[in-house]
């Protein structure tokens, strides 16, 4: 158990996904200009994250592995997590607009989100097992979640401010972005 | 063979997939710690891109349009396979090096990116001149990234050791901070000179890697919600 804890906080906050990784920049520099696009993003990775690996997990352990073509994986996973996330998007669609409103929009955009092929891929590599997986995952998307929340937040307070012509755009991102990096350095000692 | 070096040009200066055309970030901050990994990360890209503009392109009659994603998909994810076992055989050190970041050149957006603009609308020998000359401005943007952080955060290049006693290198730059602070400072220069980039438009677009792919972009979607 104390395992478990240990591996949801040093994945969400130790080793953050974005700040750390770098997995999902595109999404995390894209999608952080409003707080609440960007928490809906976030969620929308959690809910992606969680279905790929726990579609990838069994499908390397009872599939690839016993059949000896593990250096297929990069291929069959991306498929997988490709196909499903339609198959997903079309199934909310129909069954929950609601929810489809809320997190939708997102789905197909992170198909191609290096976090998801991350997370699948590094579940194998260090032989997690499927309890473990799971919880990397959460703690992956939950230190994505934070991660864009807070940007969104200083991107916000940013749009009110008077910025230098050149630091304009992505500049200034990036900047913040490297500020919050430092403060996510500063996580390292948490685990020893 | 002017339309071919046209190409080759157009990859590395005018349309430079990262000083221009900003796409492709996820490798570009994580491996850039070191100059040679900046150089082993672009060219096994570059491999990759080749290959895979070069199939898709000769794939062209047989793909029909409602499935080209998919398609590209597998042709990248083979040649991505294809490299990372090479790489494990011959070069283990810069395989140990990169990691995870290998298998993740799948979800490089340069790469579709490259299949859907250009490869399945031109022929295979422009293709290839194509997938080199975008391959070459990553490995060059890659690398100067690379030798900057290198430079600064451990006073090396290529591992030679060039501060001396002429200044202390300052670590965060090798650490994930550094990235940011590098390319934010380059992307802020380059705006500051005028040159035209499209940094802008990634940070106001809903994703700035997939919308750039072909895929729905935020705005047609948003659209569509609107309507049903």
């Amino acid at each position: 158990m104390t395992d478990l804890i240990l591996l949801l906080v040093s994945a969400a906050l130790v080793n953050n996904v974005v700040l750390s990784q770098f997995y999902g920049l595109c999404s995390f520099l894209g999608v952080s200009r409003q707080r609440k696009t960007a928490v809906s993003m976030g969620f929308a990775v959690l809910f992606v994250i969680m279905i790929a690996t726990a579609v990838a997990w069994p499908i390397y352990h009872y599939v690839l592995d016993p059949l000896e073509l593990e250096y297929l994986q990069t291929i069959v996973f991306i498929l997988v997590i490709a196909g499903l996330v339609q198959f997903v998007e079309m199934f909310i669609k129909k069954s929950n607009p609601g929810l489809y409103t809320a997190l939708g929009v997102f789905l197909p955009l992170i198909t191609t989100n290096c976090a998801v092929l991350g997370v699948a891929l590094t579940s194998v590599q260090k032989e997690y097992s499927f309890a473990e997986s799971m919880v990397y995952g959460i703690g992956t998307s939950v230190g994505y979640i934070i991660a864009i929340a807070v940007l969104a937040g200083i991107r916000e307070k940013i749009e009110n401010n008077n910025i230098a012509g050149p630091l304009k755009g992505m500049p200034i991102v990036l900047f913040s972005s490297a500020l919050m990096a430092i403060a996510f350095v500063g996580f390292s000692g948490l685990i020893s | 063979m002017k339309a071919y070096l046209e190409r080759i040009s157009n990859g590395i200066v005018k349309e430079n997939p990262i000083f221009i055309l900003v796409i492709g970030m996820c490798p570009t901050f994580a491996v850039t710690t070191s100059m040679m990994n900046g150089i082993g990360m672009g060219l096994s890209t570059l491999v990759v891109l080749v290959l895979s503009n070069l199939l898709v392109s000769l794939l062209r009659p047989i793909i029909r349009d409602q499935i080209r994603l998919p398609a590209f998909i597998v042709v990248i994810a083979s040649f991505v396979t294809i490299v990372e076992l090479m790489l494990k055989a011959y070069l283990p050190s810069l395989y140990d090096a990169l990691g995870i970041y290998i298998p993740l050149i799948v979800v490089n957006c340069i790469i579709i990116g490259r299949a859907e603009a250009y490869a399945f609308k031109n022929g295979p020998v422009l293709s290839i001149f194509d997938g080199i000359g975008m391959g070459l401005g990553f490995t060059v943007a890659l690398s100067i990234i690379g030798g900057l952080r290198e430079l600064i955060g451990a006073g090396t290049i290529l591992g030679i050791d060039v501060a001396g006693n002429f200044f202390t290198p300052i670590a965060i730059f090798t650490s994930p901070p550094g990235a940011f602070i590098v390319v934010g400072f380059i992307i802020m220069i380059m705006n500051g000179l005028h040159i035209k980039n499209e940094s802008s438009k990634r940070v106001e677009s809903c994703d700035g890697c997939c919308a750039s792919c072909g895929q729905n972009s935020c705005s047609d979607r948003t659209e569509e919600q609107k309507k049903a």
